[in-house]
């Protein structure tokens, strides 16, 4: 029928197509009518750390709520508040730390939701190097990312009272591997398995969890300028609410979601291993929805907030914690 | 099961199948030998393959290795201008044509007069040396600056992409010794694009699927001929993502620089064998892998033409057996059909004609003998047995008439009141040797006799019937008893040549006093049954027996009975009569029986102890006649 369709019939078509738009585009919001065009940067490379940004993208989860989004390729050059602060970004990933540092030094950018809830850092160890507790640290080389991914290691020391020999640690684990320096940074969902298959078994390490020594400070969280959310708060409360249907979707459909997320990858010609990946989705998902505290998906409570801003004044980061409310947007949104 | 099967069948199915386990098992050991020894040739190849590639990967990085080194010992305790170093470094590119680019980086922390931070690096681009240096502090935690300095070590960096180019760099630390203080000054370096090392490894070929693949220090599969996972995957994300834990083993083996011959079974469930070995300068590792069943293939072809020439020779085999069964069995299967004929007694039927010499045309020539001489038995039997039963007719005709000598109808003299008198003869075999007969001298003298012609059969009967003539002749003249016998044994003895003889009792009642006079010729003594009770043994006379010898004397004895008295005479057949355990009947219990038949008709008292006789042998045979004789007097 439609491969040859007679001029009446390709006339009701039409017809029927217009009709259908109409009806559509009426049920939504006249707001909607044309979506609005905005860009978002996650914290790194592709990787299925933002899964579910590609797939609420993927699924057209953002069109739903009027969202045209593009999502930038972010990366270790990158900064993503500097991209929010100068606009070349509407929204963007943090580290509720980064975050709250950032407000605090008066920048004013405000969490739309928590996406992962706990800390995910570890520092590892050979146990070859003689490393089994925290104190045996003591003097040894340990290398850690710059920026925010150092704040939560350097509580750990202050906690433990260590002193180590500080190595600027890259983004691969190699100086590790190669016996450069005794403790390596590393994320639960990313290095502590790049390690693993680079053929050290896991009774050969080491390992701290930092959230298991009460240094537990959530990591990845949405964020915008105060102003976006002020300008349109319906945008901003959209963009978080597709994002977290994205969330939904990828870890209901793992296959689909590494999928795509390896796609991402190649496009950005980046070594793609689907087996790490799969191992990253699965990590985030204990992350994103952590079995020990059923909350709600990407709300950030006043207690983790209080608790990582304690974290923070306790290390000199910050001066005064910023206003909850004001740093989750509540004030405002009521206006 | 096999038993009711043809011997064609039988000889056919046990060559045929002993033949195939033969030649199985031969072909079974063949085959797993020409694999041994096809593996340990095949492990030989890969090692030397393997480690062929790997001396070459090893020229060329060693080659690098030494440009760092160079260039490292040339910056250590000197400090060349930066056009001295320039200078330096692009010479050392052009007289290495291995490498993709030389170097070296200056670290902050390292004091003097120029110790401003900065990076000097020459890279061939398109055929030319291009410098590029760098102002940036970004080298300060690239992995290969950053290794070095850390450990102080020449290190190889894992493989990775600048740009498009897959490369590695080998890099050196320097140092500058001041105030005997040795301090870090910077690190030379040298890379090296893998390209060719792509192209070397991809060249490696083992029979028709075999291939080679190379990984880095830490497992990152930097050769494979399936290219998505150069780079991309490490050898145990590939163990994790096959579920394969001795995958992740050969991976740990390989990185700690091991070498060896091991099988492992890939992804797709194919059995392989990969050969590994270091590249000692990197630490990186070679496999060569390839799959088993090609391994096997030239094993298998042989067994398989090994198969198929021994199923057809086993098939030659059968058809010869089948053939020769056959020429055997034929023959047989006609001997046979004859042979049944000759059974039912055809014995005019064909015999199958045979020409071999061996054993079956032996069969055959026998066969033929044996019908020959069959028919020629069957033909004398036949005559012997018409002969036989001829004789038998006339034996037969005989007893008739030895029988009619003996008086046989009982009671004999109806008429007569005084005395009672039964007797039976019973015969062993056709004609009998034993004989009675009673007949009146006169009218109140009754002669009675019993006996026992010595031997058996004809003769017997012949002499029997010439005894009892004699015997009965005598008699008529009234004479006394033992001067008959004396007569009878003249006449006997005279022409006696045969020396037959004869035992015999003769008595004679005088039926008017009951009183026997008698005489008595060898004969066993018969018995005296009293009427009033009482049984008594006749006294021997000692007398010859009768025909032994001329003028041998006979006395008379005498008897009264009284009136109700018996006598029992008999012949040795009663007394003598044989059981199973060859026990005679005996004197004795022939005593113990007549007395119990006292007082019995005498009929009975004779068929009475005809059936004790008859139930004390059972089924023994008896070769003797049974003879009884019972007089019973009754007085007027």
């Amino acid at each position: 029928m439609v491969a040859a369709p007679s001029t009446a019939k390709r006339a009701f078509l039409a017809l029927a197509a217009a009709v259908f738009c109409v009806v559509a585009s009426t049920s939504a919001s006249a707001a909607e009518r044309t979506l609005k065009k905005v860009s978002f940067i996650p914290a790194w490379n592709p990787q299925a750390q933002f899964a579910g940004y590609y797939m609420a993208l993927e699924k057209g989860f953002y069109q739903k709520h009027g969202i045209d989004l593009s999502i930038l390729n972010g990366g270790p050059e990158t900064s993503t508040s500097e991209y929010l602060h100068s606009g070349k970004a509407d929204f963007a990933v943090l580290w509720l730390a980064t975050a709250i540092r950032e407000r605090a030094a008066g920048v004013r950018l405000v969490n739309l939701a928590q996406i992962i809830q706990k800390s995910s850092m570890m520092l590892i160890a050979r146990k070859s190097s003689g490393i089994a507790k925290p104190a045996d640290m003591n003097g040894k080389k340990v290398g850690l990312w710059q920026g925010p991914f150092a704040i939560p290691p350097r509580a750990f020391f202050k906690k433990y009272g260590l002193r180590v020999h500080e190595v600027p640690q890259s983004y691969t684990i190699n100086l590790f591997l190669h016996g450069g320096i005794d403790v390596a940074s590393a994320m639960w969902y990313n290095e502590y398995h790049t390690i693993l298959n680079a053929g050290i078994d896991p009774d050969e390490l080491s390992i701290f969890l930092l959230k298991d020594y009460g240094i537990d400070l959530p990591e990845d969280g949405l964020y915008t300028l105060e102003k976006t959310l002020k300008n349109d708060p319906t945008l901003a409360k959209g963009f978080a609410q597709a994002s977290l249907e994205g969330w939904s979707y990828a870890f209901a459909h793992p296959e689909e979601t590494l999928d795509v997320v390896i796609r991402y990858m190649r496009e950005a010609k980046l070594p793609a291993d689907r087996m790490h990946q799969k191992w990253m989705l699965e990590r985030m998902r204990d992350l994103v929805i952590p079995k020990e505290n059923r909350r709600v998906m990407g709300r950030l409570t006043r207690n983790d907030y209080t608790a990582a801003g304690h974290i923070l004044l306790n290390n000199g980061e910050i001066r005064t914690l910023p206003d909850f409310k004001a740093f989750t947007g509540q004030s405002d949104a009521q206006q | 099961m096999l038993s009711n099967k043809s011997i064609a069948f039988k000889l056919t199915l046990v060559i045929t199948l002993c033949s195939t386990c033969i030649f199985a098992s031969l072909l079974g050991y063949n085959y797993y030998r020409s694999r041994l020894v096809l593996r340990k040739e095949l492990v030989r190849n890969a090692r030397n393959l393997t480690m062929a590639s790997v001396n070459r990967i090893e020229t060329v990085l060693t080659a690098v290795t030494k440009v760092a080194e160079g260039v490292a010992r040339s910056l250590e305790n000197t400090r060349p201008t930066r056009e001295e170093l320039s200078s330096l470094l692009r010479s050392t590119l052009a007289e290495n044509p291995e490498i993709y680019g030389c170097g070296a980086a200056f670290d902050p922390h390292a004091t003097g007069p120029d110790s401003h931070p900065y990076i000097t690096y020459f890279q061939r681009d398109h055929g030319r040396i291009v410098y590029a240096p760098d102002d940036t502090l970004n080298y300060l935690q690239k992995d290969w600056y950053q290794i070095s300095r850390e450990t102080g070590k020449k290190e190889w960096t894992e493989p990775y992409y600048e740009g498009n180019v897959l490369m590695a760099t080998c890099s050196v630390p320097f140092y500058e010794t001041t105030d005997g203080a040795r301090r870090l000054k910077g690190v030379a370096f040298s890379n090296v694009s893998l390209d060719w090392l792509t192209e070397l490894v991809a060249s490696i070929k083992v029979l028709k699927n075999g291939y080679a693949f190379l990984i880095s220090r830490y497992g990152t599969i930097v050769t494979h001929p399936d290219r998505a996972m150069i780079m991309n995957v490490t050898i145990f994300g590939f163990a994790e993502a096959a579920k394969d834990p001795t995958l992740r083993e050969l991976g740990r083996k390989m990185i700690k620089g091991g070498s060896d011959f091991i099988p492992f079974t890939n992804l797709k469930g194919v059995k392989c064998w990969v050969y590994y070995a270091p590249i000692p300068s990197t630490g990186w590792s070679l496999a060569v892998v390839f799959p088993e069943t090609e391994l096997l293939d030239q094993v298998k072809t042989l067994s398989l033409t090994g198969a198929l020439i021994g199923l057809g020779g086993i098939m030659l085999l059968t058809m010869a057996v089948v053939l020769i069964a056959r020429s055997i069995t034929f023959p047989l299967k006609t001997l046979a059909g004859a042979t049944t004929a000759i059974a039912r007694g055809d014995f005019d039927v064909e015999l199958p004609p045979v020409s071999t010499q061996d054993e079956v045309g032996k069969l055959a020539d026998a066969f033929a003998a044996m019908k020959s001489s069959l028919k020629e038995y069957i033909k004398r039997l036949t005559e012997t047995t018409a002969a036989k039963e001829r004789i038998e007719s006339e034996l037969r005709i005989a007893r008739d008439i030895q029988r009619d000598f003996l008086p046989r109808t009982f009671p004999p003299f109806p008429d007569r009141q005084e005395f009672e008198l039964y007797a039976v003869m019973e015969p062993a075999k056709e004609v009998a040797g034993d004989f009675y007969d009673f007949f009146f001298v006169d009218d109140t003298h009754l002669c009675f006799v019993i006996a026992d012609v010595s031997g058996k059969g004809v003769p017997a009967a012949l002499f029997m019937a010439m005894s009892l003539t004699l015997i009965k002749a005598t008699a008529r003249y009234g004479l006394p008893p033992e001067e008959i016998l004396c007569r009878v044994n003249n006449v006997l003895a005279r022409e006696n040549d045969s020396c037959m003889f004869v035992t015999a009792f003769l008595g004679i009642l005088d039926t008017e006093s009951g009183e026997v006079i008698y005489a008595n010729g060898g004969h066993n003594p018969p018995l005296h049954l009293k009427h009033g009770g009482g049984v008594a043994w006749l006294a021997r006379s000692g007398s010859l027996m009768v025909g032994v010898m001329e003028d041998a004397p006979y006395r008379c004895e005498r008897i009264l009975l009284e009136p109700g008295d018996c006598l029992f005479l008999y012949t040795d057949g009663v007394n003598e009569a044989i059981n199973a355990r060859e026990e005679a009947f005996s004197n004795d219990r022939l005593e113990r029986r007549l007395r119990a038949l006292q007082g019995y008709e005498i009929k009975d008292v004779v068929f009475g102890i005809m059936a004790d006789v008859r139930a004390f042998t059972g089924e023994a045979p008896q070769f003797d006649d049974i003879t009884m004789m019972v007089i019973q007097y009754r007085g007027e």
